[in-house]
């Protein structure tokens, strides 16, 4: 039974549709390991070798590594909720409540999204912190930095958009809050410096293009959470492609000198 | 007959356009395509209209308002308090300068006070605590042909402006 078994194993490897998605087996050759890697998608992105120090826990910690997994369950749980939510005026709050006292294991989705969305703030945070503090950000990893810095903005304009989004009193302070700081964006915001010489007003400014209308209504909770779910996530999955071929291509994940 | 090199090369019409030239041509019009299709697409983000509550509306009648105090039944609806002094009345937006929360009226403290960050307001709507870096803003007020009190909370005036002394930041009543 057990030989049958390694052989039936050994035919499906030979066969036309093994052999069409995987390209070649995992042969113990530094050739074979190094096109196994290459040779796929996904594993592309990772360099072909990790140093020995790429796995000590003290160096990195792991905060990019935990960022990624973050956001990974952020999609996830994302686009569970998604099918249990309307962005209506009407709906918001209530499907919120719903999700918490209904809909089975929605309070377990809900809170997974929103402490890891927490929790992705914080740990690009330190994700940051650790690069700056050893060096990692030095040439040749210099625009790699760059890319990250786009990041950390992006995940907080996640956090942002996210935020509106229960339609609670606390979201919607926030919100009212953050954009009213758009108000002062020079040249384009209307209490901003140049922006009332140059015919900003409260119904053309940049603040206005945000909130779809001059105040926090039906249309701001739509247009947040079409950023939340669909424009903000694309654009920082492809700013998280590059970051991580990056560090490939800059001579792999830094290491203790 | 032999014919030379030269002489194979089809000679250039006048009308003619130039393998540069059309790539010119064409990738001109390429970006000119992407240029606008940007344009419209930012234009896109500035809705025509808006499904908001009317920024003109009549507050009723003067004697529904009693002197000397801060009325705040058009403050969810229309984000202003109506002011009756005993000569006359003023209009005050319910947006704290700070950053734009809604202030509280305290009848027992005589201020409003916004409760996100703190700042203070006097009745007259000057800032005198808490970040607020200017008074309220005044909103123009006018006795309309039916008798009721007008408000127009887009046209604003602002104290630090010296715009409080014009005519519609004060309506001039005595009844």
């Amino acid at each position: 039974m057990k030989l049958d078994l390694r052989r039936l194993l050994d035919q499906a490897r030979q066969s036309q549709i093994y052999k069409s998605i995987f390209r070649r087996g995992y042969d113990d050759a530094p050739r074979n390991r190094i096109l196994a890697i290459a040779g796929n998608v996904f594993m592309h992105l990772h360099p072909n070798f990790v140093k020995r120090h790429g796995t000590k826990m003290r160096f990195t910690w792991c905060m990019g590594g935990i960022t990624f997994l973050l956001f990974l369950v952020l999609t996830l749980t994302g686009v569970f909720l998604m099918f249990y939510y309307h962005p209506d005026k009407a709906n918001a709050y209530a499907d919120m409540k719903y999700l918490e006292h209904d809909v089975p294991f929605g309070i377990v989705l809900r809170n997974m999204h929103r402490w890891a969305g927490h929790a992705m703030v914080i740990t690009v945070m330190l994700h940051m912190f650790r690069v700056f503090m050893t060096g990692s950000y030095k040439p040749p990893r210099e625009f790699n930095w760059v890319i990250g810095v786009t990041l950390l903005v992006l995940t907080l304009l996640l956090s942002f958009t996210g935020y509106l989004l229960p339609d609670d009193q606390l979201g919607f302070w926030a919100v009212t809050v953050g954009t009213n700081m758009a108000r002062a964006t020079p040249l384009i915001g209307h209490e901003g410096p140049f922006g009332e010489q140059l015919g900003a007003t409260a119904y053309n400014d940049i603040r206005f293009a945000l909130l779809g209308g001059s105040q926090v209504g039906g249309n701001a909770l739509l247009r947040a959470y079409i950023w939340h779910c669909i424009a903000l996530p694309l654009v920082g999955v492809v700013f998280m492609i590059v970051h991580f071929w990056r560090i490939r291509k800059d001579g792999g994940i830094s290491g203790p000198l | 007959m032999e014919t030379s090199a030269t002489e194979r090369i089809r000679p250039k019409k006048e009308t003619e356009i130039s393998r540069r030239d059309l790539l010119r041509l064409g990738w001109g019009a390429f970006w000119a395509f992407v240029g606008v299709w940007l344009a419209a697409t930012a234009r896109f983000f500035f809705p025509r209209v808006l499904f908001e509550p009317a920024t003109a509306f009549r507050a009723g009648f003067p004697d529904e308002y009693a002197v000397g105090t801060v009325d705040t039944r058009f403050q969810k609806t229309q984000r202003v308090w109506i002011v009756r002094e005993t000569d006359g009345f003023y209009a005050l937006s319910a947006k704290c300068t700070h950053l734009g929360c809604t202030p509280v009226w305290s009848d027992s403290e005589n201020k409003f006070k916004c409760p996100c960050h703190g700042s203070g307001f006097t009745k007259e709507g000057i800032n005198y605590e808490g970040p607020a870096p200017r008074p309220l803003e005044r909103l123009r007020v006018a006795l309309a042909d039916d008798g009721q009190l007008a408000i127009e909370s887009a046209v604003r005036y602002r104290y630090e402006r010296g715009e409080w002394e014009r005519p519609g930041a004060f309506l001039n009543f005595k009844g």
